[in-house]
């Protein structure tokens, strides 16, 4: 019992070939935005790595290019193909590739659904990530002479000017770090060796924070220091001299928007892909029964799955299981099978032959 | 003299009409591309308008938009006209037709040409409407509570944050005005007393710059206070110090940066010009040419066109003439005027 049969004329079937075969130029073009938006969110993560703690992250894109890739190439195979089937003499030459490519289609279409659900994914891992990355970048904000960390005061700076954030969770995580390094502290100053021993670590701690952190949208001059201790506003209006947001939150913001609206835009190439694999596999279907019922002009079925979904599973599992074991001989009169007076010539290779003969016996069996 | 005259066979002329009507349609698109960069470069300047003093500049965009339409127009008939040149029929209607078209056409050609060299010649403009608009930016940064100056603070951190630049001409102009607004010092303290009694306008002025001068790439967390006083800061010396706060001024940042977009589109539209009078030079030979086979029996011979009839300021006076008739007609009824009184006065004497 066939799953989906829909039966074919000849008309319709050139036009099914046809069709696809425009859908497939279609699904190139698909193919190269879905490698231009991994491209894309490769670069916005590039830009702002120096803050994440895992590179991890980037598996999301690479996998968006390499299936972008496939998919040009594999559609601009299938275009040449649907062009071919709609006549039963060209359609012979493929006959053998098509099963293979069908399977090809069908696993990297799993792929792209596969990357798009990663888009959504990935959000806890990033939020992760964002989290250590700028604790240790606020960490080394201070090292502008150690090699490999003299460009995070730079980085940390921008990204405070440009998402308009302070901070890790908000602007009070300065005030648990050193960011002024001890080559501009005056250790010959007593209020700076007071402070530096009245921590544990022996940390220059202060409740300011850098001048990044100020806000332009305040209608004052920014006050960055003595935070905790400024008696001229009071705690609301102090809020509005900095920027109140941390900048882990506008992060994972700015990523989880744009993967959200890349992950939609490859959800929907993958159900595009879906509906050109389903024809494809009609076509291949319907011009093999007219090659099997011999003429080109008659009618043919076409359907999804020859036997039932169970059958279909179940012989599959044979075949791969079957595939684990020796060759199978079929019940070929040709095949030598060798004689008694043969058996006792060659007494070495009898085991080995009984062993054969056995093994053969069972694959038939169960095949 | 005639100005530039060919011999134009039958196969010659028809060549000219296909080509001219190909780069009549190239030409189309190079007018919208213009039209799309006076766009460009007026929402630029919109963008900045409340540093700028006034807006004289803007007359570069508005020319280049207005070219652009005309060139629209001027080339979608070109494209007519060759459409109909090589037949016989239909290119008489166009006869009345075409001097004012060129006439038109050249003008707003050579308007194409002003618009470039203005763009040029503006930069004295643009620098002290600049150079005006920052001066009062910078007065007014502390004026948040009042209405039509509370955006200034804002305006001006973003521009000297964009542009990694800080006051006028450079940093010190920040020394010069209080921006520190009255209503966030604390009159109670000694030291806000001192500095406002030792300035004679009663301002408090501090050597100290806004936090947006301050220069991310600088190593060591910003100076914004005290910048003078070596001795405020821990191994400092302001002399030497390039990298804690931006050194450039911005309005040499502004200029450089609106002189370079406009040389850019200066650059384009000056091809688009070229395009533009290789056009109508092909559309007047076109002209010529098909009006010398006007009314022959045989429509292949060979013709000539030619540019001008006649020499170049003869053309103009050609063209001139109505208009200055025009004036001139009143002073004509003047003279006339004046005559008759002059013949009439004498007669009682």
């Amino acid at each position: 019992m066939a799953v989906g049969k829909v039966t074919f004329t000849k008309v319709e079937r050139e036009k099914l070939a046809e069709v696809l075969c425009l859908l497939n130029w279609i699904s190139v073009v698909t193919g190269t935005i879905l490698f231009g938006l991994g491209l894309f969110l490769r670069v916005e993560i590039q830009k702002w790595q120096e803050v994440m703690s895992e590179q991890g992250i980037l598996y999301v894109p690479h996998m968006l290019i390499t299936t972008g890739l496939a998919a040009c190439c594999i559609n601009f195979f299938g275009g040449k193909i649907c062009l071919d089937c709609a006549d039963t003499n060209k359609f012979l030459r493929w006959k053998l590739v098509m099963m293979p490519y069908i399977i090809c289609t069908f696993f990297f279409t799993s792929c792209i659904l596969a990357g798009a659900l990663m888009c959504y994914g990935i959000r806890s891992q990033m939020e992760e990530s964002l989290f250590m990355g700028l604790r240790n970048a606020m960490r080394y904000y201070k090292d502008t002479d150690t090699p490999g960390r003299c460009n995070l005061k730079r980085t940390v700076d921008l990204l405070q000017i440009q998402f308009q954030c302070c901070g890790n969770t908000g602007y009070r995580d300065w005030f648990q770090i050193q960011w002024i390094s001890s080559r501009y502290l005056d250790m010959s100053s007593s209020a700076v060796v007071d402070r530096m021993r009245s921590n544990v670590e022996g940390k220059y701690l202060m409740d300011g924070v850098p001048f990044s952190c100020c806000s332009t949208f305040s209608p004052w001059p920014c006050i960055q220091h003595h935070l905790s201790t400024s008696s001229t506003q009071d705690e609301q209006s102090r809020q509005l001299n900095l920027w109140r947001r941390g900048c882990r939150q506008a992060l994972l913001d700015h990523y989880t928007g744009i993967m959200q609206s890349i992950g939609l835009t490859v959800l929907l190439i993958w159900l595009f892909e879906l509906l050109v694999l389903t024809g494809v596999r009609y076509l291949q279907t319907a011009m093999e029964n007219v090659l099997r019922l011999g003429d080109p002009e008659s009618e043919s079925d076409g359907w999804f799955l020859e036997n039932s979904l169970a059958e279909t599973a179940r012989s599959n599992f044979n075949i791969i299981k079957n595939l684990g074991k020796c060759y199978q001989v079929d019940d070929d009169p040709n095949i030598n099978v060798p004689t008694a007076a043969a058996e006792e010539e060659l007494p070495s290779q009898q085991s080995w032959t009984a062993e054969v003969m056995s093994c053969s016996k069972d694959a038939f069996d169960s095949g | 003299m005639v100005v530039m005259k060919m011999k134009f066979p039958f196969q010659k002329r028809v060549k000219l009409a296909q080509g001219l009507w190909l780069l009549s349609w190239c030409a189309t698109v190079a007018g919208a591309t213009t039209f799309t960069l006076g766009c460009i470069l007026k929402t630029e300047l919109r963008r900045r308008a409340e540093v700028m003093d006034n807006q004289d500049i803007h007359i570069v965009p508005n020319t280049l938009m207005i070219v652009g339409l005309a060139s629209l127009g001027i080339n979608y008939f070109a494209s007519k006209i060759c459409q109909d040149a090589l037949d016989a029929g239909r290119f008489p209607r166009w006869k009345n037709f075409l001097k004012p078209y060129f006439a038109v056409s050249c003008f707003f050609t050579v308007l194409m040409l002003l618009a470039v060299i203005m763009s040029y010649a503006m930069k004295g403009s643009l620098e002290s409407s600049l150079k005006a608009g920052l001066r009062n930016g910078i007065r007014f940064y502390k004026d948040t509570d009042t209405p039509g100056r509370c955006f200034q603070k804002q305006n001006i951190d973003r521009l000297q944050m964009e542009f990694q630049c800080c006051g006028n001409n450079d940093f010190r102009d920040w020394f010069e005005v209080q921006w520190i607004s009255n209503r966030y010092l604390d009159f109670s303290s000694k030291e806000v007393k001192d500095r406002i009694k030792s300035n004679v306008d009663g301002r408090y002025l501090v050597d100290g710059v806004p936090f947006s001068c301050c220069n991310p790439s600088s190593p060591r967390p910003c100076i914004q206070y005290q910048l003078t006083n070596n001795s405020a800061h821990y191994n400092y010396d302001y002399q030497t110090e390039e990298l804690n706060i931006y050194l450039r001024g911005c309005r040499e940042a502004l200029v450089n940066y609106y002189m370079g977009l406009m040389n850019t589109i200066g650059a384009g539209v000056l091809s688009i010009f070229l395009l533009q009078g290789s056009v109508l030079v092909s559309l007047r030979l076109l002209q010529t040419a098909m009006e010398a086979v006007a009314g022959k029996e045989n429509t292949e011979i060979e013709t000539e066109g030619y540019l001008l009839e006649k020499g170049v300021k003869e053309t103009i006076m050609e063209y001139l003439d109505p208009v200055l008739k025009f004036f001139l007609l009143k002073n004509q009824v003047e003279e006339g005027s004046a005559a008759a009184t002059t013949a009439a006065t004498p007669t009682p004497t």
